[in-house]
């Protein structure tokens, strides 16, 4: 059960992103919810590499034993998720600013039911 | 409590049962090798072991980013172009 | 928005060489050492973000246009590319090479005489083949990049009749 600590701290930044996003009605509240779920997905995928006593996958001289590595591929998909979640973060911030511009309130209940 | 909210509550629920179910199912954090045989990496040993002859790096995952899986390294350049791309045009002023 | 006091930018001053340099450093040893092309470019973006904090968005809009930031990150993803296709094209150069698509094809042989060697552990710099020139280009791109988005989002919202200092 203690060798579990670091999907239980997946599932808690998980939820907390997902009540923001699910009852805050502040614009900038819900970004940082998605925001949050984004983070608790690249700790799981770091997780996921990690060998009982190893080091990181960087070859020395004399001292480096190829037994001992962790494995280098989930390192590369999790740099990746993170520059994708950089650009979808700075999309979301320049369409509140227009929002803003548009109906100036940032509530999200009052904003998108003109019935024309 | 409107009927909007009561099925938010309901929603949350049932994710947060599913997720906390998974959490403690999951195999203990850090085995593999050869005592647990379903769970064994091949294709990242093979990586560790031929990486310094087949690409020449001492960095691992450099290797791993640019060489042996370098096509989703195009990929999310082309991501982070279409973000930076999409930002120029929301803020650009007609003239008029 | 408006620059800040006397004492905030005499600091910058100082900061912002240091920072670029650390920055060039993690993107020129992405083969050697933990860092490379996007972690790289992100601290230099940040070093530049501190440049526009510290002097105001209207004064860095007037040095930098976006013209040549976007023009500078095309060239960083068609060296990305390029670099990429030279592994079908080098065939039809010397026919001692493999053709494939993202083939690195500068490693062991005496051609060409920049990056050929194979690394065992003990920090060359003249190894690994395609992978330095990659480490540049993605640097260039993202450094561009970033400091486009914040530059853009900066002089979009500033605010009309603030006395600019």
């Amino acid at each position: 059960m203690i060798y579990n600590i670091p999907y239980i701290a997946v599932v808690a930044l998980i939820l907390i992103g997902l009540y923001a996003v699910i009852f805050k009605r502040n614009l900038i509240k819900i970004v940082i919810g998605i925001t949050l779920i984004e983070s608790g997905v690249n700790l799981f995928l770091i997780t996921l590499a990690f060998r009982e006593g190893s080091i990181a996958p960087i070859y020395r001289g004399s001292g480096s034993n190829p037994l001992n590595m962790s494995l280098p591929v989930p390192h590369a998909l999790t740099l990746t998720s993170i520059v994708i979640g950089v650009a979808v973060l700075a999309l979301m911030l320049s369409l509140i600013i227009h929002i803003y511009k548009h109906y100036n309130t940032l509530d999200v209940s009052k904003i998108g039911r003109e019935k024309e | 409590m409107s009927k909007r909210n009561f099925a938010a509550v309901i929603f949350f629920a049932i994710v947060a049962i599913f997720l906390v179910f998974g959490a403690l199912l999951m195999h203990p954090f850090g085995e593999f090798g050869e005592a647990d045989q379903e769970h064994y990496p091949e294709m990242d040993q093979y990586i560790i072991d031929n990486t310094q002859e087949e690409t020449g790096a001492d960095n691992g995952v450099t290797a791993v980013v640019f060489d042996y899986r370098g096509f989703d390294t195009l990929g999310e350049a082309t991501v982070l172009f279409t973000a930076v791309a999409g930002v120029i045009i929301l803020f650009r002023r007609l003239k008029k | 928005m408006s620059g800040m006091s006397r004492i905030v930018k005499t600091v910058t001053n100082v900061a912002f060489p240091i920072v670029m340099i650390y920055g060039l450093y993690v993107i020129a040893h992405g083969h050697l050492t933990p860092g490379g092309g996007f972690q790289g470019g992100a601290v230099v973006a940040s070093g530049l973000a501190m440049l526009l904090v510290a002097y105001g968005s209207v004064w860095t809009m007037g040095k930098v246009k976006e013209k040549q930031l976007s023009v500078l990150e095309s060239l960083g993803a068609i060296g990305f590319i390029g670099l990429a296709f030279l592994g079908i094209l080098m065939v039809f150069v010397y026919t001692s090479f493999q053709g494939n698509f993202f083939n690195n094809f500068l490693i062991n042989q005496d051609k060409i005489p920049i990056f050929n060697e194979i690394g065992e552990g003990f920090a060359n710099i003249n190894t690994a083949g395609v992978i330095p020139l990659m480490n540049f280009a993605v640097g260039l791109k993202v450094i561009a990049g970033l400091f486009a988005i914040v530059l853009v989002m900066a002089y979009a919202t500033r605010l009309k009749g603030v006395k600019q200092k």
